[in-house]
């Protein structure tokens, strides 16, 4: 066991550098893109006269690597900074709201996607090749195939016109958990279909690759059902690969759904986060790449643990 | 000069064709004025915006586009303010008067107006809320409109006297504007943070690119005015979605409907409202730069510009044709008089010689960041100067940085304005010498003689006779293709009624309908 503590001390420590790194990229990719904070929110109406006074205001004259280590200097001390856009804002007041919607809605999706990706996949496993496999496969793939803004079209125009569920999830204050959980239906849903194919699929590999492995042969040999065959003999040496397809999955859920989140005008750190990039607002843009970062770094890790824990090899290492 | 295209009279066609007839009127549909009754108060009125992002601030140095002008027009009231007629209404100043040059201006303000939080409106707010956007370092959007203020005084608790530099007969109007709304004043500064202000509603939370909510003031000083008792507005950027909301009920009405499928809306059961006003597009030509020295040349791309077509593909009906003058028809001293231009190879050909050459090759820098449909709006006007043998290069630029990297900076680019309540506005923010946004870079000695002259001017019939001649000048010497004016475009539900005539000055009635309108 200790060598898995150790492991997740190390990734843990690789996780804060390539937070680092990341910092610099984005800091950099923004630098490079053309015009700054005080033009993207002039626009039109910028004159020189009122760019170089908002620069002046916010520090936005001095130089990028002065400018890049004092944010630095700030998080190394739990600060993130204040919002350029909103003065004075701190930056983790500004997130943390769409920071709980964009959890929310991962959570949600993720509740209803992977027990049914996992069902369905050992299913088709148990089943393949079968009518079941081929329909359960063919509608997962189209769905995974369209592009995520026609699937919320379409349920939009079924469930939404029809008027079972509302077309835009905003989250009032007020709204307790039944009602949020109504009014996030049609994102959660539309995420749902989105993500079940790719671990669906996955895990029917997994196990089916595993089916031609010779302890899976004596195991039917000695006439076991194969619904048990797979479930205890197959599925524990399979969790490796669906716990990394799984990960993969999540992080996905909280990091790449700006177009949901546009279509049902639901406000996660996705829209916050293009938003604050097409504003050049740096210090948003940072804080969210790091929580993006941060997300697939975790997930990851904890996909390798369970990978690891799941692996009696890899357990007792001699 | 109506836009619509040939087909039978559907409401749409008629609500639009009138619309442009009749400069600024609006017909509203027959069975929509039964429901008109006397207006009635309740209700919560929800607004979906094309427009919103979490940039958007409560500070009015830094408000741009519709969602943060309704919020101002919904939390504060104004010295002044353009009524549906396009006419200049008092707000919180009561009456105002001019020293004989135009250049002193002495306003009275209404007595027993008081802020959300019950402190009382006076001269003191005024001269903070105006010296917001004054000086260097205001950093304010509408620095340059202020610009001409040399001095603000008071005198006593009700009266403000502005001093400018230049006599300016229509320094009311610019009062009206979006950004200079009175705030409370603390030590001789503004406190926007809280949102208190002395308008209909009050600021209940704002979540910048999500939504602001508000409740009914209920001692707002106008009693026939702000008839719901709360007011949502929500930042719905996917046209989709904002079309969506409105069929399923969950807001009342939407701006900015996407005019492509707005026949699918109007099946739903939306009423459509078109607003033909001053909001216009252009392609701005830098006059410094050769060819577009040569005024011939200039003109060659006026003539080679179908108006008609643009007007019928890129705004689908829902605009009129421009005449390269940037007034619109429902201003005040709009020239009916001139011939319209229109769309004439040969003509193009004839000014093309008369610039000495065979033929030009021009790049044309357009993006959607400078109105939605402009990459097309390129491409037409290429194939349209293509029949006078004029090569015109669209060149599609990236949108972020539109207005800092591209335009004023590219010497041919496409250009969104919304225009003006009045025309010297209008010509002292694009067309005078040496102005700020003066996007052709062009200098005309007579024009900005005329400029000069009628500002100062207090009798009515001078003034139109010279904006007529400035319309004029700007149109033949100009260097700004100007070939359509768009509608503003808003759908409502059902139950939603509003006045016979609405404000043509900007969207949502002049972004006034949070108090102008009322449920059935």
């Amino acid at each position: 066991m200790a060598h898995v503590w150790r492991m997740i001390a190390q990734r843990l420590g690789l996780g804060l550098l390539t937070l680092f790194v990341v910092s610099i990229i984005i800091f950099g990719a923004t630098e490079l893109l053309p015009g700054d904070f005080a033009q993207a929110v002039l626009g039109q109406a910028a004159t020189p006269e009122a760019v170089a006074a908002i620069r002046r205001e916010l520090d936005l004259d001095q130089p990028v690597v002065v400018r890049y280590t004092n944010w630095l200097f700030g998080v190394l001390q739990g600060d993130f900074g204040t919002s350029l856009a909103q003065r004075g804002r701190p930056v983790s007041d500004m997130i943390l709201s769409r920071l709980g919607n964009t959890f929310f809605l991962a959570i949600y999706a993720a509740a209803m996607a992977v027990p049914l990706a996992l069902t369905l996949g050992v299913l088709v496993a148990l089943w393949r090749n079968s009518l079941f496999d081929r329909v359960a496969n063919s509608t997962a793939l189209s769905a995974i195939s369209f592009p995520e803004f026609f699937v919320a079209y379409i349920l939009i125009f079924v469930l939404a016109q029809g008027g079972y569920f509302p077309s835009m999830a905003r989250m009032p204050a007020s709204a307790d958990l039944g009602e949020k959980l109504y009014r996030a239906f049609l994102p959660a849903l539309t995420l749902t279909l989105v993500v079940t194919a790719h671990m669906m699929r996955m895990t029917r590999a997994a196990i089916i690759n595993l089916l031609s492995s010779p302890y899976i042969e004596m195991a039917r040999l000695k006439g076991m059902r194969p619904s048990r065959v797979i479930v205890h003999h197959a599925l524990p040496n399979a969790i490796a690969p669906i716990a990394n397809v799984v990960a993969l999955n999540l992080a996905y859920l909280i990091t790449g759904v700006v177009v949901v989140e546009v279509v049902f005008v639901y406000p996660g750190l996705g829209q916050l986060m293009v938003d604050s990039v097409s504003r050049r607002d740096i210090p948003v843009v940072q804080a969210i790449a790091l929580i993006f970062a941060a997300a697939y770094v975790l997930l990851n890790l904890a996909a390798d643990v369970i990978s690891t824990l799941s692996n009696p090899r890899l357990m007792h290492r001699k | 000069m109506n836009g619509s295209r040939s087909r039978g009279i559907t409401r749409r066609g008629l609500l639009k064709s009138a619309g442009s007839v009749t400069a600024a009127g609006l017909i509203l549909p027959a069975s929509y004025r039964k429901a008109m009754a006397e207006p009635r108060r309740g209700g919560t009125f929800r607004v979906g915006f094309g427009h919103g992002a979490t940039s958007d601030t409560l500070n009015p140095a830094l408000w741009d586009q519709a969602f943060v002008q309704v919020m101002g027009n919904s939390l504060h009231n104004y010295l002044t303010v353009i009524g549906p007629d396009g006419q200049l209404q008092p707000e919180l100043a009561e009456s105002w008067e001019a020293s004989s040059d135009a250049a002193t201006w002495t306003f009275r303000l209404r007595e027993g107006v008081t802020y959300h939080d019950g402190r009382d409106v006076v001269a003191e707010d005024v001269v903070a809320s105006l010296n917001h956007h004054r000086g260097e370092d205001s950093g304010s959007a509408a620095g340059p409109i202020v610009e001409a203020i040399t001095d603000i005084a008071t005198d006593g608790d009700h009266v403000v006297i502005i001093t400018l530099e230049a006599g300016d007969a229509d320094f009311p109007f610019i009062l009206s504007d979006y950004h200079l709304p009175i705030l409370p004043a603390e030590d001789g500064r503004i406190n926007f943070q809280n949102g208190i202000g002395c308008g209909p509603y009050m600021l209940e939370s704002f979540e910048p690119g999500v939504e602001c909510l508000m409740t009914r003031n209920p001692d707002y000083w106008k009693s026939d005015h702000a008839w719901f008792d709360r007011v949502e507005l929500y930042a719905i950027l996917d046209s989709a979605a904002r079309q969506n909301a409105l069929i399923t009920g969950e807001v009342d009405v939407i701006d900015r409907p996407d005019l492509n499928t707005i026949h699918m809306l109007e099946r739903a059961g939306a009423n459509i409202i078109s607003v033909s006003g001053t909001q216009h597009y252009t392609f701005a030509m830098d006059s410094r730069a050769d060819p577009f020295t040569d005024n011939n040349v200039r003109l060659a791309l006026k003539y080679g510009v179908n108006r008609q077509q643009l007007v019928d593909t890129v705004l689908s009906g829902f605009g009129v044709v421009g005449n390269d003058h940037p007034i619109g028809r429902s201003n005040r001293f709009h020239a009916d008089d001139l011939e319209q231009r229109e769309f004439d190879p040969d003509r193009a050909r004839y000014h093309l010689e008369q610039a000495g050459l065979d033929s030009l090759t021009v790049d044309l820098s357009a993006s959607d960041a400078a109105f939605s449909g402009a990459v097309d709006a390129a491409v037409l006007f290429s194939e349209s100067a293509a029949e006078a043998g004029i090569t015109i290069n669209p060149v599609r630029e990236p949108s972020d940085g539109y207005w800092s990297n591209v335009w004023m900076v590219k010497p041919f680019t496409a250009v969104y304005w919304g225009g003006r309540p009045t025309e010297d506005w209008m010509f002292s923010t694009a067309f005078a010498a040496g102005a700020p946004w003066n996007d052709g870079f062009w200098e005309n000695e007579r024009f900005d003689e005329l400029l000069r002259t009628a500002r100062s001017e207090l009798d009515e019939d001078l003034r139109r006779e010279m904006y007529v001649d400035m319309q004029q000048i700007v149109r033949d010497e100009g260097s700004i293709v100007i070939p359509m004016f768009s509608d503003y475009v808003m759908a409502t539900a059902d139950n939603v009624v509003t006045p016979d005539q609405i404000g043509a000055n900007t969207t949502l009635d002049g972004v006034r309908a949070t108090e102008r309108w009322w449920f059935a």
